[in-house]
């Protein structure tokens, strides 16, 4: 008997679309890569763009004060709050701010203002360059010998990775107000109890390994962001799909970001 | 208003241009063009949407890069020219984009400052003042100077974009659909912008579009692109004193009730 073939297209499995979703993943960080190589490529020569590059921090730094501000005392208070009862079963409620300094320093400064600035600025970023990009004003900059890359990407590539670093070291600073708010109004400590304390078990390597760390998440969640709007697909689907991907991949790789320093940190200990 | 009578020099190729191919996937756009653009000429390329004309541009300027053919811009091979040199050569070709494509985030002076100041080392701001004036003194919108682009009309966007490509003194400049989406007054007054460009800045010009009244008060010579080829090349009248069915439509929907 004669076999009746399908006319439409057959429907792909989920390995085979498992594996093209994979081999997609990889193909935008090799993407990505190549899109770092050609920023420090272009990023050295001139025009330099100062006042862009000012306005481009303004944008990053200034525009997320509330946000991080407010993000950063309520990590401070209720990682605080929440950390009291395990000590007080020791009765170990005095190490309280060491607690509180080393998670704040060491990890939640510099991850949770990277994951504030991936949801804020990197979407910010992507959707205003693929909005460029699909209603042509990056192709005009482009036919009109005005380097674009340089005059889009690299600016706000810089202006993220100078100004999350300075957020990063504001929201410590605002995260441990919020502790010592906190552990004020339960021990009675004063402020500078509570600092000498909150320092006291923090080295010079755990500054650098957070700072470190918040200047690489800074380059990644601009990187990112850029290379998501200035690669934005036709049309306004694409524009929505460059801010969507612009958070999600830089999330993704400021969490694996975070795992190496660390490991590299602990060497240098 | 009347196109003036201008000189072309048929000795000079400004843009020449052979055997070019570009395809999208499985979907051969353009399949082997021939053309010539002559110093001082509107050359005004028609066809149907999605024929290949926004494509062609975008290879002559190096947007896009061809799959085979050669394509001679003001004697540089721009396929195989250096991104430096790319660079240079564009800023002596101007581009209007279909939808202006201005900057959102700056208002007109900022608009036609910009290509300006960055492609001309040391220009004083007196200097940019004067050029800035005389653009959109040139394009006619003078009160518009200090205006963000979304208070701008259609017709008034498409006249700032062609006064941004004109800041540079462009020796080619190219019109992407230069009517669309207009109303037939400011399509007017696009078509007689455009014969004052070519008049007063010495320009050669692509024009593309699939509007007749355009073509025939714009164009020196018309192409018509069908199948991916210029079928058809020569004056207006040349192109559309014929029967084929593939181009007599145009006119009859255009010229004829």
């Amino acid at each position: 008997m004669d076999t009746i073939k399908s006319t439409t297209k057959p429907v792909p499995s989920r390995l085979s679309k498992a594996k093209g979703a994979v081999s997609d993943f990889f193909l935008m960080l090799y993407n990505i890569y190549s899109f770092v190589i050609r920023f420090f490529k272009e990023f050295l020569l001139p025009p330099y763009d100062f006042k862009e590059i000012v306005r481009q921090c303004y944008e990053t730094g200034v525009r997320s004060f509330t946000l991080i501000t407010l993000t950063g005392f309520i990590v401070g208070v209720i990682f605080t709050k929440q950390s009291r009862p395990s000590l007080t079963g020791f009765g170990a409620t005095s190490w309280l701010p060491s607690l509180v300094s080393i998670a704040i320093m060491k990890a939640l400064a510099p991850l949770v203002t990277a994951l504030i600035a991936a949801g804020k600025v990197g979407s910010s970023i992507g959707a205003e360059l693929g909005s460029m990009r699909v209603t042509e004003q990056i192709d005009a900059m482009e036919v009109s010998g005005t380097k674009p890359f340089k005059f889009l990407v690299c600016t706000r590539v810089i202006a993220t990775t100078i100004t999350i670093p300075l957020l990063a070291t504001y929201v410590a600073f605002i995260a441990l107000l919020g502790g010592y708010l906190n552990v004020s109004a339960n021990e009675g400590t004063t402020y500078i109890t509570f600092m000498e304390q909150a320092f006291e078990p923090l080295t010079f390597v755990d500054f650098w390994a957070s700072l470190s760390k918040a200047i690489v998440f800074g380059f990644t969640i601009g990187i990112v962001g850029c290379y998501q709007g200035y690669n934005a697909a036709k049309g306004t689907e694409g524009v929505g799909k460059a801010a969507n991907g612009a958070v999600v991949t830089a999330m993704f790789l400021v969490f694996i970001e975070e795992v190496l320093i660390v490991q590299i940190a602990g060497w240098f200990r | 208003m009347q196109k003036q009578k201008v000189n072309i020099d048929m000795t000079n190729e400004v843009v020449k241009i052979r055997g070019l191919e570009k395809s999208f996937g499985d979907y051969d756009v353009l399949r082997g063009i021939d053309l010539d653009l002559f110093q001082g000429e509107n050359l005004v390329v028609l066809g149907r949407s999605g024929t290949g004309k926004s494509v062609l541009i975008k290879l002559i300027s190096g947007l896009l890069m061809p799959d085979k053919g050669t394509i001679e811009v003001l004697g540089n091979d721009v396929p195989h020219i250096s991104q430096r040199e790319l660079e240079a050569l564009r800023i002596r070709i101007g581009f209007s984009f279909q939808n202006s494509a201005l900057y959102d985030s700056m208002t007109v002076r900022k608009n036609l400052e910009f290509p300006l100041v960055r492609n001309r080392k040391g220009i004083t701001k007196a200097e940019v003042n004067k050029n800035v004036e005389s653009v959109l003194d040139a394009v006619g919108l003078s009160q518009t100077i200090n205006q963000m682009p979304s208070e701008l009309s259609g017709g008034q966007r498409k006249r700032i974009g062609i006064a941004r490509t004109l800041i540079l003194n462009p020796e080619i400049m190219m019109y992407d659909e230069p009517t669309a989406g207009l109303d037939p007054i400011t399509c007017i007054e696009i078509n007689d912008l455009i014969n004052e460009v070519q008049q007063n800045y010495n320009t050669s010009s692509i024009i593309i579009t699939h509007d007749l009244t355009c073509a025939k008060q714009t164009g020196d010579r018309v192409a018509m692109l069908l199948d991916g080829k210029f079928q058809r090349v020569g004056t207006f009248e040349e192109v559309f004193n014929t029967e084929d069915p593939r181009v007599k439509p145009f006119y009859d929907y255009n010229f004829t009730e």
